[in-house]
């Protein structure tokens, strides 16, 4: 169009990084989706890192406190009040929720400041404001890989701050080392990249493993060593489900000698541990003063709405529901966590081990044709069309190392997930000791004589695998939080 | 070591309009507990209706405990994030913008982009319309506090250049006023993207007439800009028919199917109409697909909380409840008003006469020592000192004449406003003994005792003015 010369650049260029191929299992899923009567054979969405095992205690505790409720007859009297409260700095009861909340999650082996809590348009909210408040155009954060595809976007489209990866590979599980960071920071340097800070997801996204103290101490003295900032992205600190517990930065930061407190901020949310991304819920926690005094301005760009948090001040400041919450949140993903990663073993694909999140780092190198991020597309589309799993390969997560897929567990019920284990299996097609019955394979076999056999005496049922991916390109642009599609939210009344 | 952002003072929040409200929330004025406080006079809040909305939800218990024919809604409401928004909500939203335009124009729910606050849906057109450093022509006086440019210029790096309009012709927008503008901004290397302009006017309070909004459409026309018209206080315009939006404007031109059709947005917003600031409901409105595009992903970083968008959709979509509320409200706010000008008028302050908004643009210009914005800051740190009255002065709203200042009327209860007349009459903020009614007794009075009365109370204020000092 003419007029989109007209535009920003920042509005017509991929800085919003909607057209990885990330979405392209989104768009398969939209088109044909899974439901349990009405499209059995439909594509599972397991790409969605969503938390929905525990709605019911929330939902029940709504119950029982109407007076939470601006709309209620018991918690009409507040209306006004709520209805009216713009205020930036958000309600002082929300404020001390989140920071009880939030201490809770971390086992209350740390206390929160509520005059720290800063409000954000949810985590993707949050991390912006961190990066405005902490980087100028130009400028770099070193994010070790595989990272959340989103931190493109999240971290660098609007403020033009890059993105310098530290590749994390299996040799080690994936850990980041002090030795990697410092050469990613050298190289950066030698390339007049200026390094602002370290940015680090932990619990992590994907691997679902949290650091252990040790690393975490390195990565703190390190970027005091160097006089950066250190952000920790802890959304996924209250899905710890096993051990070893969680170590939250802020335990590290009061070990380390002299370290600088202005360099250490943490970004949080809602939307990971209670399960509600609809609420949008952002914080920044900062222990810099001025950080927080500017992100508290900025937050004006992406306030929680005064509804949402006069009824989370009232649920998060009720430390009973708090603990029962954490306590059957952690147990319930612990047992999904479980029921996955074994039904996935009983047919030889293993999983990196993970205490954390809503995923598993499931290992198909030994599917790969080869070692190559071709042949771990042709395998993802594979999963996609023939096995209908809408999973995420790991190069959207710039991981370095092929055949790596994050598959998502907390976004279904049971009963999805046995099915999901089913096709996984029916795809590997092996007899496996213990399970007698023989896998039927037979609807992903074009010609029984095509079989491949992997590394391990794993054989693959193609159905299609040299059928091209066509895309068909949806007329609507589509999101990549796509709702479930039999949500009553999403028909038109 | 932090950003240059962080660093700056671009988000204006420094400026001597905020002194007033730290002066304010030091010592704010409650009936009860604080009668010699200061009244807030500075927030632009319209508190007149709430009572409507509340007893609709005391009537719909469905809406209220989140759900719909009875069953629990709340695990779908908690995972619904698309940022597309919800579509019964976006629905309702555009049919209640075609109502407040007198349902001439028809609006699409697919070119709306839901954001947090018409603050979002600003900063976000601005990101998707200028590069750093690009320039938006915006006319003065414009919205105070420095708020615009936090929400334009902040995070953007835009550039603002005002064009200047002036009480010589009630502060309109000329066809000389823009090309000035235009000019100016050229000799300061910015390159020009748009023209923005909040229509009802903030502070003014006035609608833009159909010869102002062809001035700019020539303009935009000339020049290949886009515009952007901010229209938070659609709802406000007391006679829906004298309020015309840019969309109409350009169809009674026959633009709709012209190139500069798609270069025209429109920012709105519950705030301000429907007194909802806490929820933090904002929206782009555009003709352009790809800005859609744009500020749909970026609204990523701002969406509306889901239980918030399902309470409004339920609310709005009840057609009975929406109407009897834009047609009440307004009677309050004109009823508002007229109080307040008539009582002003009768104290001898003049304000520009205006037919929309949540407040008054006051001429104070007779009450200035000389004519510069020194004087005017005097006067204001005497209004709020003394008089106990936080008024946003002109300078706060990039108004270049000095002398002007902007009340707001709707964000108290109508005893509130009674309290802050008197002190106007009295010119400090002694304990009202009696409620002063307002009667139309004054304006039975005799000129010459009115006039007296008026002269005495200016030889006061001028007295307080020349003697005291701002604590």
């Amino acid at each position: 169009m003419a007029s989109n010369s007209l535009l920003s650049k920042i509005a017509t260029n991929d800085g919003h990084g909607e057209n990885l191929a990330y979405f392209d299992g989104w768009k398969a899923y939209d088109r044909n989706p899974f439901h349990p009567t009405q499209n059995p054979e439909g594509v599972i969405q397991m790409g969605l890192a969503e938390n929905q095992l525990s709605f019911d205690v929330i939902q029940e505790w709504i119950m029982k406190n109407p007076k939470a409720s601006i709309c209620t007859p018991e918690g009409l009297a507040e209306f006004k009040n709520v209805a009216n409260f713009q205020d930036y700095h958000g309600f002082p009861d929300f404020r001390k929720a989140i920071a009880n909340f939030m201490s809770k999650a971390r086992g209350g082996r740390v206390k929160f400041d509520p005059d720290r809590v800063v409000m954000a348009g949810g985590a993707t909210g949050a991390n912006e404001t961190v990066m405005f408040c902490l980087a100028n155009p130009g400028d770099a954060f070193l994010v070790p890989s595989p990272y959340y595809p989103a931190f493109y976007r999240d971290l660098g489209w609007r403020t033009g701050v890059k993105i310098v990866p530290v590749d994390c590979d299996s040799s080690n599980n994936f850990q980041v080392t002090r030795a990697a960071l410092e050469a990613a920071y050298e190289k950066a340097r030698n390339n007049n990249i200026n390094i602002k800070g370290l940015i680090i997801t932990n619990p992590s996204n994907p691997l679902g493993t949290t650091l252990d103290r040790a690393t975490l101490t390195s990565l703190v003295k390190f970027i005091n060593d160097k006089n950066i900032h250190l952000v920790c992205d802890e959304i996924y600190a209250g899905t710890v489900f096993s051990s070893p517990k969680f170590t939250c930065v802020t335990e590290v930061m009061k070990e380390v000698k002299n370290c600088n407190r202005d360099l250490i901020h943490i970004v949080y949310s809602l939307s990971k541990d209670m399960g509600v991304p609809g609420l949008r819920v952002g914080i920044v926690y900062s222990y810099n003063d001025t950080v927080v005094k500017c992100a508290r301005k900025m937050s004006s760009f992406g306030l929680v709405s005064s509804q949402t948090q006069h009824m989370l001040a009232a649920m998060l400041l009720d430390d009973e529901f708090v603990t029962n919450f954490l306590e059957t949140s952690s147990k319930r993903l612990a047992r999904r966590h479980w029921i996955f990663t074994t039904g996935l073993e009983k047919v030889g694909i293993n999983c990196l081990k993970g205490n954390a999140g809503l995923f598993c780092w499931m290992d198909l190198r030994k599917l790969l044709k080869d070692k190559t991020f071709e042949a771990e597309m042709v395998l993802w589309r594979m999963i996609i069309n023939d096995v209908k799993l809408n999973v995420s390969p790991g190069s959207s997560f710039r991981c370095v190392e092929p055949g790596w897929f994050r598959v998502c567990f907390a976004n279904m019920d049971e009963h999805t997930v046995e099915v999901a284990l089913k096709r996984i299996r029916a795809f590997v097609g092996v007899e496996f000791e213990g399970n007698k019955k023989r896998n039927n394979a037979e609807v992903f076999v074009n010609s029984p004589r095509k079989n491949r056999w992997g590394k391990d005496g794993l054989r693959l049922s193609f159905g299609s695998a040299t059928r091209r991916y066509e895309e068909v390109m949806s007329p609507r642009m589509m999101s990549p939080h796509s709702p479930m599609p039999h949500s009553p939210l999403l028909r038109a009344s | 070591m932090l950003s240059k952002k962080a660093s700056c003072d671009s988000h204006g929040q420094d400026s001597s309009y905020f002194l007033g409200w730290e002066e304010y929330e030091k010592n704010p004025y409650d009936q009860v507990k604080n009668p010699t406080g200061i009244i807030q006079m500075g927030l632009a809040e319209n508190q007149l209706s709430l009572d409507l909305v509340e007893s609709w939800l005391a009537s719909n218990p469905d809406a209220a405990g989140l759900k719909t024919n009875g069953e629990s809604i709340f695990r779908d409401l908690a995972l619904f994030q698309d940022y597309h928004g919800l579509p019964d909500f976006k629905k309702v939203l555009v049919e209640m913008m075609d109502k407040m335009r007198g349902n001439k124009v028809k609006l699409d729910a697919d070119n709306l982009v839901l954001t947090a606050g018409a603050t979002s849906a600003n900063e976000t057109l601005m990101f998707c319309l200028a590069d750093p450093g690009e320039a938006i022509l915006l006319p003065t006086p414009y919205y105070p506090g420095y708020r615009f440019d936090r929400d334009l210029k902040w995070r953007t790096g835009a550039e603002i250049v005002p064009i200047q309009c002036t009480s010589s012709n009630g502060f309109k927008i000329t066809a000389a006023a823009l090309e000035e503008a235009y000019e100016r901004a050229q000799k300061l290397n910015l390159k020009v993207k748009g023209v923005l302009f909040t229509n009802p006017s903030n502070p003014l309070g006035t609608t833009m007439t159909v010869a102002e909004l062809d001035h700019i459409i020539d303009f935009v026309a000339k020049n290949h800009i886009h515009i952007i018209s901010d229209e938070v206080y659609a709802g406000t315009v007391f006679d829906t028919t004298s309020f015309v939006s840019i969309i109409e404007a350009l169809m009674q031109r026959k633009l709709e199917n012209t190139e500069m059709w798609n270069r025209v947005h429109i920012v709105y917003s519950l705030s301000k109409d429907f007194g909802l600031p806490g929820f933090r409901i904002g929206m782009i409105y555009s003709n352009n697909p790809a800005v859609v595009s744009a500020a749909t992903k970026m609204s990523s970083f701002g969406l509306i909380s889901s239980q918030t968008q399902y309470l409004l959709s339920q609310m709005l979509s009840d057609n009975k409840f929406a109407t009897k509320y834009v047609t009440e409200n307004k009677e309050r706010l004109m009823k508002r008003k007229e109080m307040l000008v008539s009582e002003l008028k009768n104290f001898g302050f003049a304000c520009l006469e205006s037919n929309a908004g949540l407040f008054c643009w006051v001429d104070m210009r007779h009450l200035l020592r000389a004519n510069t914005f020194e004087s005017e800051k005097e006067l204001w740190e005497k209004v709020v000192c003394v008089v106990g009255l936080n008024i946003s002065p002109g300078a706060s709203c990039h108004c270049i004449e000095p002398g002007w200042f902007r009340m707001c009327f709707a964000n108290m209860s109508e005893e509130t406003l009674r309290v802050a007349m008197h002190r106007i009459k009295i010119g400090h903020r002694a304990t009202m003994v009696k409620p002063v009614k307002f009667s139309p007794k004054w304006v039975r009075l005799g000129l010459s005792t009115r006039s007296l009365i008026i002269i005495f109370r200016s030889l006061v204020l001028f007295l307080i003015v020349s003697k005291c000092h701002f604590v």
